[in-house]
């Protein structure tokens, strides 16, 4: 290890902690977000510096406008989204390629590939192609931090928005990084007064035609300064193969080709061609590893070059050691077999590298797939909607859960918002079934109110569900603009759901109790059987990770009354187990319930046919 | 040169393996290797499967490790160290939480939780190393359920060459100032349930 001053230290942290030093460090003085795994975690670590103004935003594309207002008024700014919400920044992000920055402007797209946390896995280096501006892809938290620092540089003398990539990988593993301690506070007074440069920042379509060919001029640029790019790096090995790689891949490549000769492309657009020809001149075989799509391997075949990429690398998914490996024997290519590794490593422990029949041992391995929490405020919606057989058409959130077992109670999910939007169109387009959207708070302010607008403008008959539950919980508990705390922990204004709503001119408004199943049931009744206008309902309760939830007695099954009808087993609570004993009756298992897990929210209570099920005290537990 | 050491934490969401994966991390940097973790959020963590990857060596590259090289799997629950028992290289050593939590496929539908018996009998045919740990039972003991994880690391401290203090310093940085005694007391039980002070 390498001794570092007293100064500095080694710390390990996440590439999305990373990042946010590097932001700091760099000297921002505005950043915002929209939560999103596997990007949530920046925010809020850059929240905690003197200096940096950072928010939550309502969604990514206000996130990027608010860094484009910041940049243009000579702050350096990040905008920080997942992969998906870089779609919704989009508008803003392709012309902002046109105006340029004022001062330095970063937006770190944090991509998916596994789709451990998303709809989709798309590639978002495309983007940067699209939209004419460098990519940046870090390999670890080091050069995450470093290559945001980088990344300001790049945008301020180029004059052009940079993406910073990360993906999933680099986002949640942590590694060492060199971080040096501050040393003094940072206090920003204000900024020299604005510049005003309407032809560049104003983009009426007059001044978007001057624009566009500085763009391809700079794009031009760009990738001159690549050839030379100190990011950009060849490690010489052994020629016979030489590989192209950048991002975590690099990270598997550099272990099943060890040895072997490396150019690691820290900008991956554009790409330094000079650089790659010549580097392709110098090997034997050229190898491309690169997670999702061919996205430097159609470049490099542009060159004339020929590679070995996606016809033996996966398309899709995640890379792994494994999967890099894998292709690389299918391509023939000389790389040790994972079997010779794990048995060369046994041996040394001085066992035989004997082979198992491992799959014929195993039992069979029940699936633990996730389930709503117990208490949580989203399984009384559900359940209801599912007895009373309605169409859902869900929205990106914890209770997307509602599609799985034992609910299933889920028919249509594709985007942010988009529940209201495609509710309100099956109903128009003619489709009999009874349409529910359902939608939670932080969702509806992100993409939710121009879709209820637009089923209250057009005459539309669905029925929207606004799952009210105090926080943007899949993410983790962020703030958003109905919960009344800002992301610097500032109190500020609470907008009211209902009074939105009302606004709006809903006037079939119900506002029920989450934990209130019959209430939950009578609201989805009666204002499902309204057919000529919209109806909202809004369904309060906390989800249980907020700290205003306060658990309540828990509730425990009483064996003698119990008689294994299963029901309460058709909330789909954790907490809720089958016992030893069974119901003679029914011959099935009767029901009991972990007091370790249970809230005590008694939803169970509420649907159990037998009244086998009470509260244990009336105190607070 | 140090030499690569591959760990891997598996457990259930809640059951805090995030954070014993931190600790043996920063534990690895402490003692002078580099070190990498990885782990999976979000949608996949709510009451699903946890996996954490943490590797020591002298320069580590992937921060996961692969399928059958994984020198110490630590299960913080026994379904799941059959499930990732082919992750272990043969003869590695796995540490078991004698704890069982029913997934929602076992409580609602038709799935069986195999006995334990059947989940040790598919350890054993991976590895003779198998250490069973009642690291619940040990942290109910000293009042705290979330103190299991603790006792499974002072167990794991056992087998590498790191000196206990070391543990201890990161355990300290990373719980709350009026849990460190507690946490002490959990990590001196790991390493005697395995017949080490």
């Amino acid at each position: 290890m390498k001794t570092t001053g007293p100064s500095s230290k080694k710390r390990l942290l996440s590439g999305n902690e990373a990042i946010a030093l590097g932001a700091w460090e760099a000297g921002v003085r505005y950043a915002a977000a929209y939560p999103g795994t596997p990007s949530t975690e920046i925010m809020p670590a850059l929240a905690q510096y003197a200096g940096v103004r950072a928010e939550w935003a309502a969604n990514e594309k206000v996130a990027l406008d608010a860094a484009v207002g910041a940049s243009f008024a000579g702050a350096r700014a990040l905008a920080a989204m997942k992969h998906v919400g870089v779609n919704v920044a989009s508008d803003s992000l392709m012309t902002l390629s046109y105006t340029g920055v004022g001062a330095g402007l970063v937006l770190v797209s944090a991509d998916d590939p596994g789709a451990f946390s998303s709809q989709n896995e798309q590639d978002n280096r495309h983007y940067a192609r699209f939209g004419k501006f460098p990519c940046l892809e870090p390999a670890d938290s080091q050069e995450a931090k470093d290559f945001t620092v980088a990344a300001f540089e790049v945008s301020e003398t180029f004059d052009t928005p940079v993406m910073l990539r990360s993906t999933t990988r680099l986002s949640h593993s942590k590694s060492a990084v060199e971080v040096k301690m501050p040393t003094a506070s940072r206090e920003p007074g204000l900024l020299p007064p604005f510049e005003r440069k309407p032809r560049k920042y104003v983009m009426i379509p007059a001044h978007a035609r001057l624009r566009h060919p500085k763009i391809e001029a700079r794009l031009q640029a760009l990738a001159e300064y690549a050839e030379t790019y100190p990011l950009n790096q060849v490690e010489w090995g052994d020629k016979r193969v030489g590989v192209i790689s950048g991002g975590v891949a690099y990270q598997y490549a550099r272990e099943v080709f060890e040895g072997f000769s490396f150019l690691k492309l820290g900008m991956s657009y554009p790409l330094p061609a000079g650089m790659i020809r010549d580097f392709a001149a110098e090997v034997d075989t050229l190898v491309i590893v690169e997670e999702l799509d061919p996205f430097i391997e159609e470049q490099v075949r542009a060159l004339g070059l020929g590679v070995v990429g996606k016809q033996f690398f996966p398309l899709t998914g995640e890379l792994s050691l494994a999967r890099v490996r894998e292709g690389a024997i299918k391509a023939g290519l000389p790389v040790q077999d994972q079997s010779q590794v794990a048995g060369s490593r046994s041996q040394s422990q001085g066992e035989k590298p004997e082979t198992l029949q491992l799959e014929t041992l195993k039992p069979s391995i029940p699936p633990r797939p996730p389930a709503l929490c117990p208490g949580c405020p989203h399984r009384s919606v559900y359940f209801n909607l599912r007895k009373r057989k309605m169409l859902v058409a869900g929205d990106i959130g914890c209770y997307a859960i509602g599609v799985l077992p034992p609910f299933e109670e889920m028919d249509m999910l594709i985007s942010m918002g988009a529940s209201i939007g495609m509710a309100h169109g099956a109903g128009q387009a003619g489709c009999p079934d009874k349409i529910v959207a359902t939608i939670g708070d932080s969702t509806f302010f992100h993409s939710g109110l121009p879709e209820l607008a637009n089923t209250i403008y057009n005459r539309g008959v669905a029925c929207t569900m606004i799952l009210d539950n105090g926080t943007t919980a899949m993410t983790g508990g962020q703030d958003n603009p109905a919960t009344g705390v800002t992301l610097q922990g500032e109190s500020t204004q609470v907008i009211d759901i209902e009074s939105v709503v009302r606004a709006m001119g809903v006037e079939d408004l119900w506002v029920v109790d989450a934990l209130d199943v019959k209430g939950v049931e009578t609201a989805i009744r009666e204002a499902t059987a309204i057919e000529d206008r919209p109806t909202v309902i809004i369904v309060n309760g906390e989800c249980v990770f907020t700290p205003q939830f306060r658990r309540r007695p828990v509730v425990e099954v009483d064996p003698e009354v119990c008689n294994g009808c299963g029901f309460c087993f058709r909330v789909g609570c954790p907490a809720i187990l089958k016992s030893e004993e069974i119901g003679e009756k029914t011959k099935r298992p009767k029901a009991q319930i972990d007091p370790l897990l249970c809230t005590g929210c008694t939803v169970c209570l509420q649907v159990c046919p037998r009244e086998a099920i009470h509260q244990t005290s009336e105190e607070e537990a | 040169m140090k030499q690569d050491i591959n760990f891997l934490f598996v457990g259930v969401g809640g059951q805090g393996i995030l954070t014993a994966s931190d600790i043996t991390a920063e534990v690895g940097l402490e003692a002078g290797y580099d070190a990498k973790k990885s782990e999976v959020h979000g949608f996949s963590q709510r009451g699903g499967v946890v996996e954490s990857h943490v590797r020591w060596g002298e320069a580590v590259a992937a921060p996961l490790s692969e399928k059958g090289t994984v020198d110490y799997l630590v299960a913080t629950e026994l379904l799941e160290a059959a499930r990732w028992i082919d992750w272990l290289r043969l003869g590695g050593a796995i540490l078991i939480n004698n704890q069982r939590i029913l997934p929602m496929s076992v409580t609602v539908g038709d799935a069986v939780y195999p006995p334990d018996g059947d989940v040790l009998t598919v350890v054993h045919a991976h590895t003779e190393d198998v250490t069973v740990i009642e690291g619940l039972a040990t942290a109910e003991r000293l009042g705290n359920p979330r103190l299991a994880n603790t006792v499974l690391l002072g167990a794991l401290s056992t087998r590498l060459d790191v000196p206990p203090e070391t543990w201890l310093s990161v355990v300290e940085r990373r719980v709350p100032p009026k849990y460190v005694d507690l946490n002490r007391e959990a990590f001196r039980d790991g390493r005697n349930a395995v017949g080490m002070v």
